[in-house]
């Protein structure tokens, strides 16, 4: 990459299962805050802004009107992303290197606790015309999946309720994770399944919260006191919408992103990477989405991997040590914003009880949940790319 | 500016109609296609898909762009579908030109969808989810009440009379009997709008644009391969975007600022002085006849409150010294909302390569702007092409 393009900031909100007491608009003002402190930067100097939002989620239409207030965006260029915040980061970086942005912020939150059907709305993303008729909750799609996918690669149920185990465990040492439970395998399998074979315990429940991310170019970046984290790759890419003409095994939309974001990050092999924060909406999309990353040249190997502690945060390839989705939270578009705030931290060396040691390079993996094939990767590193 | 440069290599719509028995998935491939076939180029060259729609609650589908992302072409690619209310449709070209000049991608088809018929009775519901849940919801306000509310603003500001906003609709309903996907061409005089049902006074009903399904899609390229795959590409010499506050009730609703700054942004970068005098062709945004003259006065195509006297003096006729809206606009050719901005992106690009037909103005124009508008009377896009590569 000839401009180098880095986060020098970032502010989050802690998760919590509900937030009564705030408004959406409040937590971006707090994360904003956070952010711009971190930063060292005044929102006046902000060029540019990004939010990640679904106006489902929202409820509100054209959400995009009530985001520029709290961030100090007025009368500035701002747009919306309906996306995960990776996506976000994306767009900024391909603005800043097209020269329009210096400084670009990137906001992504969570008010999940106002959904008070949050199945019910989903059913609505199903294709209204083949799909929604037949009266299945989306949550079977994942059911449907996590089948062909055991089936397929000889991984194991017992490997998914060790993923949930383990980002439960590990989001006991994230003071901002909304679900640490120093939890079983046997727990996990103890639980009702929701659609066979998912288990209740495997699917991350929804956490209220809100992250923003200054990016800035090269120049900004080097006159900034704060510890940049730099974007060494970014890719990110959708499979088929449609159910019935998609591949229910792999992973092909972060095949896909992973592809572009090595590219640029002249990775040849992934386990260049110290950390992995990757998606786990439904613990055996860990696996799959490992598989996709490149990590295991097959399904069983995943298992066996998992099972010797490769991911476990002391293992080869730490996997979710912020306690993931399953951890922290499941916080809609600003997923994958947690998962970027603890590569940034994990850099910087501000991870206190998780710091692992010697963090040069991570990755971070998003997911937008079913039925949806859309994806993101965003690769960040101590070290500006050559 | 550093920035690779981007060319409009392909543009292709579906027709504007009241209810399209198509899918929403199938309208958006028609006019991908249709734009492919234009650029003669298949998906595969495409590297990237920027989707623009407007409020998922019109289909009635969560997730919107995501159920689109296929029908788009967005199939094992890079895919994101970007947002800003009414004002989508400039701004998805803005989007995917920042996604090629910055070099990440070295084409983008963009697609702009809309099926607003599957909102029953009247997608007019589902505009009540724009506004705050708490201080405005129970007023049970609609857009046309707000747009009431700017329209009074506007006139009352600069004098102007209902007949000078009539005739905005006259001449776009006019121009787009000429544009072979209009949904409302007609010849009207000023009487007739004026005849026409009070929506919420001022507006009338031949003021407003129709609620409409439709697609309308563009390929853009880096310059390496527009220049090999076209000999008159269209090159995007600027782009600009901006958002105001979500309070519009302490805004002073006479004049769009936001508007004005979005079009200094691409001015600026399209290396603009004088826009009055620098550019040939203009395409505002006119969901309601009074938004043309608001817009083009934020474009600085006219003095504060004087563009209803240079539309009554011809100035803005297909002929006229500055074409506005020769496509037919919003009021015309229809309002597929996202779709409907991008229609204007494509009416620059036919017109700047002299390929609009029975539309084409004359004097082989160098230049032009469009513009979209949206949310809480609160967005403005704007996008400058031409067929001078820029500099």
């Amino acid at each position: 990459m000839p401009d180098g393009v880095a986060i020098i900031g970032v502010g989050f909100t802690s998760l919590q299962p509900s937030t009564p007491h705030l408004s959406f608009k409040e937590l971006m003002f707090e994360a904003a805050q956070k952010a711009y402190l971190d930063a060292g930067v005044q929102a006046s100097e902000i060029d540019s802004f990004v939010t990640c939002a679904e106006d489902l989620n929202e409820g509100l239409s054209i959400f995009d009107e009530y985001t520029p207030d709290q961030l100090g965006a007025v009368q500035k260029p701002m747009h919306t992303l309906t996306q995960d915040g990776l996506h976000g980061i994306a767009d900024a970086l391909m603005q800043i290197r097209s020269g329009i942005a210096e400084l670009v912020v990137v906001e992504a939150h969570s008010k999940a606790s106002n959904v008070k059907t949050p199945e019910w709305l989903l059913d609505y993303a199903l294709d209204p015309i083949y799909n929604r008729p037949l009266g299945f909750n989306p949550h079977a799609v994942a059911g449907l999946e996590m089948n062909v996918f055991l089936h397929e690669t000889g991984i194991r149920a017992e490997h998914c309720a060790q993923v949930a185990a383990k980002n439960r465990r590990n989001a006991l040492r994230n003071p901002v994770a909304a679900y640490p439970l120093a939890l079983t395998p046997m727990h996990v399998e103890s639980s009702p399944y929701v659609a066979y074979p998912l288990r209740e315990a495997e699917i991350a429940e929804r956490a209220d919260g809100c992250v923003v991310v200054v990016l800035a170019n090269e120049a900004r970046t080097q006159r900034s006191h704060s510890k940049a984290a730099w974007i060494c790759g970014v890719g990110f890419a959708n499979d088929s919408a449609t159910l019935e003409s998609r591949d229910w095994v792999r992973a092909e939309y972060i095949r896909i992103a992973a592809e572009r974001a090595y590219r640029q990050a002249s990775i040849q092999n992934p386990r260049e990477i110290r950390l992995f924060e990757v998606d786990d909406t439904y613990a055996y999309k860990e696996l799959q989405h490992l598989i996709a990353l490149g990590l295991y040249s097959e399904g069983a190997e995943a298992g066996r991997s998992l099972e010797a502690g490769e991911t476990k945060p002391d293992g080869k390839i730490p996997v979710n040590v912020s306690g993931g989705a399953l951890g922290m939270g499941l916080s809609l578009e600003a997923s994958g914003l947690y998962r970027v705030v603890e590569l940034v931290l994990q850099l910087r060396g501000q991870a206190s009880a998780r710091q692992l040691a010697d963090v040069r390079l991570g990755l971070a993996q998003s997911w937008r949940g079913v039925p949806t094939t859309s994806g993101a990767v965003v690769i960040l590193g101590t070290e500006q790319p050559k | 500016m550093s920035a690779r440069k981007v060319a409009v290599v392909g543009a292709g719509m579906t027709k504007f109609m009241h209810r399209a028995l198509e899918t929403p998935k199938e309208l958006a491939w028609l006019a991908a296609k249709s734009a492919l076939d234009s650029a003669v180029m298949n998906l595969s060259q495409i590297d990237c898909v920027v989707l623009g729609t407007a409020p998922d609650a019109f289909d009635g589908v969560h997730m919107k762009g995501e159920y689109l992302s296929d029908g788009c072409g967005g199939w094992k690619k890079p895919y994101l579908r970007c947002y800003v209310g009414g004002g989508t449709g400039v701004y998805a070209v803005a989007q995917a030109w920042f996604h090629v000049a910055s070099g990440l991608f070295d084409t983008a088809l963009v697609v702009c969808e809309e099926k607003m018929s599957s909102c029953l009775p009247h997608p007019q519901a589902a505009f009540l989810t724009i506004f705050d849940h708490i201080t405005e919801q129970p007023l049970k306000p609609n857009l046309l009440w707000i747009f009431a509310l700017e329209q009074t603003r506007y006139m009352e500001t600069y004098g102007i009379a209902l007949e000078d906003i009539a005739r905005v609709s006259v001449k776009n309903k006019r121009n787009a009997l000429d544009h072979p996907a209009a949904q409302l061409g007609a010849n009207l005089t000023i009487k007739d709008i004026l005849a026409s049902e009070v929506m919420a006074w001022p507006v009338h009903r031949l003021m407003v644009s129709p609620t409409s399904d439709g697609a309308v899609a563009v390929v853009l390229a880096g310059e390496e391969i527009a220049r090999r795959l076209s000999d008159r590409p269209v090159w995007i010499q600027g782009v600009g975007w901006c958002l105001d506050t979500a309070y519009w009730t302490n805004r002073d609703l006479a004049y769009p600022e936001y508007v004005e700054k979005a079009a200094w942004t691409a001015y600026r970068m399209a290396g603009i002085r004088e826009p009055r005098k620098e550019i040939n062709i203009a395409e505002p945004y006119d969901p309601f006849a009074y938004k043309e003259l608001h817009h083009l006065e934020g474009l600085q195509l006219a003095p504060k409150g004087q563009a209803p006297k240079l539309l009554a003096d011809g100035v803005f006729e297909r002929n006229g010294d500055l074409p506005v809206t020769p496509s037919g606009g919003l009021l015309g050719v229809g309002n597929p909302i996202a779709a409907a901005g991008l229609m204007k992106i494509c009416e620059l690009f036919w017109q700047l390569r002299g390929e609009a037909g029975p539309r084409q103005v004359p004097g082989k124009p160098e230049r032009g702007v469009a513009q979209a508008w949206g949310d809480l009377m609160q967005v403005g896009t704007v996008v400058v092409m031409g067929t001078k590569e820029p500099a």
